[in-house]
């Protein structure tokens, strides 16, 4: 393999990574806050790319300005989701917010099946998207710049939303106790509500971007992506957003250099991935980031 | 109390149904996949078997009854699917499916069951053989890898041969070894075969690498949901050979979703298409009646396998003159020249259709029919 096909083989791995890491980051608050497993990311990462789609072959409204409705309207979608499926089981055991999870994953594919229905849609790009750059003789697509860029910028914004604001320090006192958190007067459902927010905000950012750089749209897209971007999460650290986003990318150029090399094995592409989950819960279960949680006495 | 008045209310509904599942209707079960991966092409075969049937709907003075089920692209539901018609609804015969995986799932319970089960454009060969009761009104696999082989090699003049192939399909993994071996005995070269898993959406790096060994020619044996996205992955990795594919590509949003991406595509079909210079008789009532109940689709060869289908069971119950399943079965086997929209069919020994392997390609943005190629086995 040369220089120039291994560079390209990083910038694809670079945005694939980058996409599952915003989805990761999702995933990753969630858990932070209420120790639940959102199974239904993944539908809120789909949505988004659906709205889209939705927004441009039924409405007059400029293109920028549907994906930017979009994900406030997916932002809507997750607050609505923990309001109607999580908050009344706020105090029942952990497995029925989980079961309830599922189930919220299993309506929302159908859902869109009857809605949008199962064949594939294409996706509007526009033109200045479809030229491929030329470096050498590596070909890039804009896209495959854009989207490591894009999800940089908006990672920051999260660590500044988590580390610099009012809202942000609730989240992590939530994240730490959320019984105190009540006591000390944290407006907890709130917090939550924004947390959902965010994180189906940024799902919706990366569905969105998927549907660009893999432009076809189908209801069960979100099933494999959220899959392996929660494996990320684990991999990462789950409740750490750094983790999110390292296991994300981390995943991604696994994904892609283990079928660059070992171009044989590429039918075996998402076994790596579910290899890579077993060997973190064998061997380092809280993650790369994760906190050991000690039950101090 | 309540409760023997329930269980007495539950017998009596239960049998009841069983009475009503008299004599007097032929029932027929169809299983195709109406969710999932290959939602498309059973939408299609459905919509063609319903226009069959509102056609064709009694034989033998008895009104035929359709039962249709979801198999989901899945081949677990595609079993489910057949038992619970078998079982269930108790159907006389079973027209299904597109995708061969499923073909063979579902078809595992019809042949235990011995009840005939008619597949639409499932190709792989495995489907039928060793099998009394399965069949099918398309051709096999062998014949369709010959047939794009022989376009790409002796027509073409495509020397050097790439594959890429889905390993979680019979269909992908038979048609591209068959092709393969078509290829390589005319003389060609097959110098990267390169495999991914159903779903998949990124292929860049397959793509990559075989970009790199430079072949004339790609073939992808995939179903529309994938290749429609392998097509634009390649070429914007600068990828200039031509492409082409087998039957399970045919999918008419296949230039909305590629773009200039698809232009040149040849993929090898059933031979029936609605601009066909040279239609028969059956061909042509078909696209005027597909045109008058769905004025808005274009017909499309999936369509015309399920009407075929359906009209050949149908056919069937006819020269038995009973809609016994045994008897169905035999004189399905014995079909000679029925006339369907696919072209005459007669069903070998394998239970297979023996038909021409058609050719379609992307003309400016337009899937045109290019003709027929006698496949060099």
């Amino acid at each position: 393999m040369n220089v120039e096909t291994f560079i390209q083989h990083s910038l694809n791995s670079l945005t694939l990574g980058s996409l599952y890491a915003l989805i990761a980051i999702g995933y990753t608050m969630v858990y932070g806050i209420l120790r639940l497993i959102n199974f239904a990311h993944s539908e809120i990462f789909m949505i988004g790319a659906y709205f889209v789609f939705w927004g441009v072959t039924l409405t007059v409204l400029p293109w920028p300005l549907v994906i930017v409705l979009s994900i406030l309207l997916t932002a809507g979608v997750g607050i609505m989701v923990d309001r109607v499926a999580y908050r009344p089981l706020r105090d029942a055991p952990r497995i029925s917010a989980l079961i309830s999870s599922i189930g919220v994953s299993f309506f929302l594919q159908n859902v869109c099946v009857v809605f949008f229905q199962a064949i594939p849609r294409a996706v509007y790009r526009p033109d200045w998207m479809e030229q491929p750059l030329l470096v050498g003789n590596v070909r890039i697509l804009p896209i495959t710049l854009f989207v490591p860029v894009l999800s940089v910028l908006l990672m920051l914004g999260l660590m500044y939303i988590v580390y610099r604001t009012k809202t942000g320090l609730g989240m992590r006192a939530i994240s730490k106790d959320i019984e105190t958190s009540y006591l000390m007067g944290v407006p907890v459902n709130r917090i939550i509500a924004i947390t959902f927010g965010i994180g189906s905000a940024l799902a919706a950012a990366s569905g969105i971007m998927w549907a660009l750089r893999y432009p076809q749209l189908q209801p069960v897209m979100g099933a494999i992506p959220g899959f392996k971007a929660f494996i990320a999460a684990v991999f990462g650290g789950i409740g750490s957003i750094q983790g999110a986003v390292v296991g994300g990318v981390t995943l991604g150029f696994i994904e892609i250099m283990t079928v660059a090399f070992f171009p044989d094995l590429a039918g075996y592409r998402d076994a790596f991935a579910f290899i890579l989950l077993i060997g973190v819960l064998l061997f380092k279960p809280t993650g790369l980031f994760g906190e050991r949680a000690e039950d101090k006495v | 109390m309540k409760r023997i008045l329930a269980l007495c209310m539950a017998m009596i509904f239960a049998f009841a149904g069983m009475a009503w599942a008299a004599d007097d209707t032929v029932r027929i079960g169809v299983f195709l996949p109406l969710t999932g991966q290959n939602a498309f092409g059973g939408q299609l075969e459905l919509e063609g078997v319903q226009l069959a049937h509102k056609e064709a709907g009694t034989v033998l003075g008895k009104k035929v009854e359709l039962f249709v089920v979801d198999n989901k692209s899945d081949k677990v539901e595609a079993a489910n699917a057949t038992k619970r018609l078998i079982e269930k609804e108790k159907v006389q015969a079973i027209i299904g499916t597109y995708g061969s995986s499923l073909a063979m799932a579902g078809g595992e319970n019809s042949e235990k069951a011995g009840i005939p089960q008619v597949g639409t454009s499932c190709t792989n060969p495995l489907v039928t053989q060793g099998k009394k009761y399965i069949f099918r009104v398309c051709f096999i696999d062998p014949l369709q890898g010959a047939g794009a082989a022989t376009y790409a090699y002796k027509t073409l003049g495509l020397k050097k041969a790439a594959m890429l192939v889905d390993v979680a399909s019979d269909y992908a993994v038979g048609l591209s070894s068959f092709f393969k071996k078509s290829f390589t005995k005319m003389g060609g070269q097959v110098v990267a075969t390169l495999n991914y898993q159903s779903g998949d959406q990124d292929f860049t790096a397959q793509l990559t690498k075989i970009i790199a060994e430079k072949p004339d020619v790609l073939f992808i044996p995939s179903y529309f949901a994938e290749g429609a996205i392998i097509m634009k992955q390649a070429r914007e990795l600068g990828a200039t050979f031509k492409i082409m594919g087998g039957d399970a590509m045919d999918n008419p949003e296949i230039t909305k979703i590629g773009g200039k991406a698809v232009e040149g595509f040849v993929q090898t079909t059933f031979p029936y298409h609605p601009e066909m210079k040279e239609m028969n008789a059956t061909a042509k009532k078909f696209t005027e009646e597909w045109k008058k109940a769905y004025p808005s689709k274009e017909p499309n060869v999936n369509a015309a396998l399920g009407y075929d289908a359906y009209m050949i069971i149908i056919d069937a119950i006819k020269r038995a003159n009973s809609a016994d399943p045994a008897a169905i079965t035999k004189a399905l086997a014995e079909t000679k020249g029925f006339p369907g929209v696919t072209g005459s069919t007669t069903i070998n020994e394998t239970h297979d259709a023996v038909k021409p392997v058609g050719l379609l390609e992307i003309k400016d943005g337009k899937n045109t029919y290019v003709g027929e190629i006698a496949p060099e086995l």
